[in-house]
């Protein structure tokens, strides 16, 4: 394809370090150099109100307290901004192009509503110090969202403060510290199975845990006779995934609390994959002690190229005194927040961070969840784990399911058996999956299956686009079996890149942008 | 249901691919005693109109900050954000799309990134930035746990003038590491007092500028004596534009930097999402929590950026990784970047130039009332007055008056005997008449 460069602005291709090409080659879509390699140093792109003073304002309050030398970095006009952004906009994938299949990260629809609802001057242009009687209505909405996962999960607290899932977890480990602490039962060990997302043995281990793993049966599942080898009077938490990484529900979920409470430790829940069993199941019936949710997976907060998400944490009665500051108490002159772990609150492990959470991530969830309510959230379970199954009948004639038995939950995980001896790896696999017009799975994770490929299409996926999705997969391991492999190395050919590569990447890392010859 | 796009005959159909019966067939796995065989007690779905009614109710119970006269900071800060950041920060490419691990199709993601940690980096006046934490305060948190790690040693000494919610913060994250946490007593100008409080155990110094008083202070020495000590200096900021004109913590010597990012491109939101900046020498980065974006090239030589030095991280270090956390701030740091883009650093100069002015009118309408102390004696934007009587009741009466008039010390800090003063905080968002009617209202209730 060739385009028509007359009038727009082209280096001499022998400039040696250009960087970038004036052009991607690929009709519209623009290549964008940096922002700093745009020129702009004395510029600004804000017009700010007049200052009375202007170059002479009084800066006397800051004598030798003021930069050695001007900040340097470059301006951009409103124009200029605008079309760097859209330009490298365009060089992302997102769930509102297409199907966005990564197992154990719940890529769904983000509803405009509730972004719309975040915005509202009410709560985005609310202080997290100003007086509580001026923000009343904001700790209604906290406490309406604190009941709707309490009611949702069936148990009877929660911390709402964590930012993160990883944030809840320690959330949920602190406590469950603090309270061995305070019967004086200090206990220094943890147990988690092989199959879990890495932020459960590296909170652990933040908290000082030592990390011991549990085994994983045949079918995908805690090995209940390890857990209770292992368990003994020094384990303070099992923390499982339920519905697991593996994309399958824990059979024998009450008993692993059963022995976990017998033992004197308490069940903690990495709540990453709720969506599959909200509405259907309570954790609270499962005998769960401490569940974080992510707010950006069940509850549908975006997910922003990478956050912010927020990490609510269910408590038992046992574990509830330790929560973290704040908390909402609700009193006769309406809604009040104890900030402050003193006095009869003195038992609370401290506080997360600064202020109060995540508000603007709480409006979307309590939107997202009043939108769907308790019938749709739990048709939300439902349609989830209809499309895994769907997905995971339709490719298994092909492609080979690491649990073929019985049904799977939200996600549908495949291994690389049916690629053995073909030449063609997972990572080929997946790559050109991108060609086909699709975003990669999830994949070498859960690391127990060997060059796992993890599928979650969530609920918000239509019959139709979710059968594109098959057919493009299908197509491609039928090229896989005509040992088509040329096909696969190398890929992606159409995308805005090709394969970066990674090694150079981490050998000499070049972290940030330093003008030419410095 | 709006957002649920299989129809009934989908489902059907589906089901009979998949050979189940009904949709329990493939909830068999759950325990029977666990199954819920009907929807939780809370209301059922509901139409836009009835949910933007319901929270349109509860947002306008809140007083919001732009409704009248506000002069709250202490860790966030209320500024103007210029239209084109929120517009861009919603393109659908930017909002929906995950964590950018396939980079041949987030390239947008990571050049963001890329371009968020320099100018994150120039803003903190040192090397290397990462791709932003959860907000200033965990980022305080973790820069002790780094320090812990880069000295091996195992005590953290908090300057009085922390903002006491990063203190606590830390402290809760620090001790759960081993990490002892020390605060000297509260000081409106006491960063230097953390100099005699080292010792050959100490990791770190941490000091705040301006502090949660406000107060400016160039903290060079402090910097030269952690380092005879063989400590570390941590240099924290939580009002990211005075950066646009005092000097950096690179510059004072700081070997790891944090900074409360959301004066720049987000809104107050009650205090989350933000966003946490951090920057250290590059000899550490080996310990930086957090993502990371290299630049590189593709295969056919081509410049591209991607996560790296991804060995420090959780997904691939488990339980030896440096820090636990996975999801940062990601739109909040495109929104930071995008405003940054704007501003540039002449546009940032001036923003800082117009707050500090503003804060100066401020404090001069103050000083002329009766029984009005000034206590911060270098200010930025903030700075902490000693009223006639307790600051939090005050405060209660004026915002009935229409008056946000600040944030009182007892808020954040109960015991720490400073019951009388009010930190009060100006920006280009200030106007002359918003100063004339705080000064005139609390006039009017010293006076009665």
């Amino acid at each position: 394809m060739s385009v028509v460069s007359i009038g727009r602005p082209t280096r001499p291709a022998s400039e040696p370090d250009a960087g970038f090409k004036a052009h991607s080659g690929r009709g519209l879509l623009q290549d964008e150099p940096l922002i700093f390699e745009l020129g702009g140093w004395e510029k600004t792109g804000v017009d700010l109100p007049a200052d009375p003073q202007g170059a002479d304002l009084d800066l006397s309050d800051l004598a030798g307290l003021t930069r050695d030398t001007p900040l340097a970095l470059p301006g951009l006009s409103e124009p200029e901004t605008l079309r760097h952004y859209v330009r490298l906009s365009q060089k992302n994938h997102a769930i509102d192009l297409a199907l966005y299949p990564l197992g154990s990260c719940t890529m769904k629809h983000n509803p405009r509503l509730d972004e719309a609802m975040a915005r509202l001057p009410g709560f985005i242009d609310i202080h997290p110090l100003q007086p509580i009687s001026t923000v009343q209505g904001a700790l209604a909405l906290m406490d309406r969202l604190a009941h709707w996962l309490k009611t949702l999960t069936g148990m009877p607290a929660v911390a709402l403060s964590p930012k993160a899932g990883a944030h809840g977890e320690l959330c949920g480990l602190l406590a469950i510290r603090a309270a061995h602490e305070a019967r004086g039962d200090a206990r220094k060990t943890v147990l988690v199975p092989t199959s879990a997302h890495g932020t459960n043995p590296a909170t652990a281990a933040l908290v000082g845990y030592q990390v011991e793993e549990i085994a994983q049966t045949g079918d995908g599942r805690v090995d209940l006779a390890d857990l209770a080898a292992k368990l003994h009077d020094d384990v303070a938490a099992v923390m499982v995934t339920n519905p697991n990484t593996c994309g399958l529900f824990e059979r024998d979920v009450i008993e692993i609390a059963r022995l976990t409470h017998e033992a004197g430790a308490y069940f903690y829940c990495d709540g990453a994959n709720f969506n599959a069993i909200v509405g259907r199941v309570r954790p609270g019936d499962l005998g769960v002690d401490a569940m974080h949710i992510n707010l950006h997976k069940t509850f549908s907060t975006p997910h922003g190229g990478g956050g912010p998400g927020a990490g609510p944490v269910v408590l038992s009665e046992a574990l509830a005194p330790y929560a973290p500051a704040p908390w909402i108490v609700r009193g006769d002159s309406g809604f009040d927040l104890i900030e402050h772990a003193e006095g009869e609150a003195a038992q609370a492990l401290g506080r997360m961070c600064a202020f109060h959470g995540q508000m603007g991530m709480y409006v979307r969830a309590l939107a997202y969840m009043m939108s769907h309510g308790s019938d749709g959230l739990r048709q939300v379970a439902e349609d989830a784990v209809l499309n895994a199954n769907y997905i995971k009948t339709r490719l298994s004639g092909v492609m080979t399911a690491a649990f073929p038995n019985g049904p799977c939950m939200h996600e549908a995980l495949f291994d690389d058996r049916w690629l053995e001896g073909t030449g063609v790896t997972t990572l080929d696999f997946a790559k050109a999956m991108i060609d086909a017009g699709f975003h990669p799975m999830t994949m070498y994770f859960p690391l127990v299956v060997h060059g796992a490929m993890l599928i979650e299409p969530t609920e918000t996926e239509s019959r139709r686009e979710i059968d594109r999705f098959c057919d493009a997969l299908l197509e491609l391991a039928a090229a896989v079996q005509a040992g088509d492999v040329e096909r696969f190395k190398g890929t992606p050919f159409h995308a805005p890149l090709r394969r970066l590569d990674e090694t150079q990447a981490a050998r000499k890392p070049r972290l940030r942008w330093t003008p030419p010859g410095a | 249901m709006r957002y649920l796009p299989l129809t009934e005959t989908d489902r059907v159909g589906m089901l009979a691919t998949i050979g189940a019966a009904t949709i329990d067939d493939l909830f068999v796995d759950v325990p029977a005693s666990a199954r819920l065989s009907e929807p939780v007690d809370l209301p059922a779905h509901s139409g836009e109109l009835e949910v933007s009614r319901a929270l349109g109710a509860l947002a306008a119970q809140n007083r919001a900050a732009g409704a009248g006269p506000f002069f709250c900071g202490a860790g966030a800060y209320r500024h103007h954000v210029p239209a084109s950041v929120d517009h861009l920060i919603q393109r659908s490419e930017f909002l929906t799309s995950y964590t950018p691990y396939q980079p041949e199709i987030a390239q947008g993601t990571l050049q963001v990134l890329f371009e968020f940690q320099t100018q994150v980096a120039a803003l903190l006046g040192l090397p290397v930035a990462n791709a932003s934490m959860y907000d200033g305060s965990t980022a305080c948190a973790e820069a002790v746990m780094m320090a812990a790690r880069v000295t091996r040693r195992r005590k953290a000494v908090l300057s009085g003038g922390v903002h006491p919610h990063y203190a606590s913060a830390t402290h809760t994250l620090a001790h759960s590491a081993g990490v002892e946490t020390r605060r000297l007593a509260a000081a409106v100008d006491g960063e230097a007092a953390v100099i005699a409080a080292i010792d050959a155990e100490t990791a770190c110094v941490v000091v705040q500028t301006p502090n949660v008083f406000g107060t400016v202070t160039d903290v060079s020495a402090i910097a030269e004596a952690a380092h005879a000590a063989g400590a570390l200096l941590i240099v924290v900021a939580t009002e990211a534009v005075s950066l646009g004109v005092l000097k950096s913590p690179g510059e004072m010597g700081a070997d790891i930097a944090v900074a409360e990012g959301q004066s720049i491109g987000n809104g107050l939101n009650f205090g989350g999402p933000y966003v946490g900046l951090m920057a250290c020498r590059e000899a550490l980065i080996r310990q930086m929590p957090g993502r990371l974006c290299g630049e590189t090239v593709d295969a056919a030589g081509e410049r591209g950026f991607v996560l790296t030095l991804s060995t420090r991280e959780q997904h691939i270090r488990r339980d030896k990784a440096t820090s636990n956390i996975c999801t940062n701030s990601g739109l909040c740091a495109l929104a930071f970047s995008i405003h940054m883009s704007l501003l540039g650093g002449t546009g940032l100069a001036s923003l800082a130039r117009l707050n500090h002015a503003k804060a100066r009118s401020l404090r001069a309408a103050l000083a002329a009332i009766e029984g009005v102390e000034i206590l911060t004696p270098r200010l930025f934007n903030e700075f902490a007055v000693r009223l006639p009587a307790a600051a939090a009741p005050l405060v209660e009466t004026l915002a009935a008056k229409g008056v946000i008039a600040g944030v009182p010390v007892s808020r954040l800090d109960p015991g720490a005997g400073f019951d009388d003063v009010l930190l009060v905080c100006a920006t280009e968002t200030t106007t002359d008449e918003d100063i004339a009617a705080f000064a005139r209202a609390l006039n009017e209730e010293i006076a009665r």
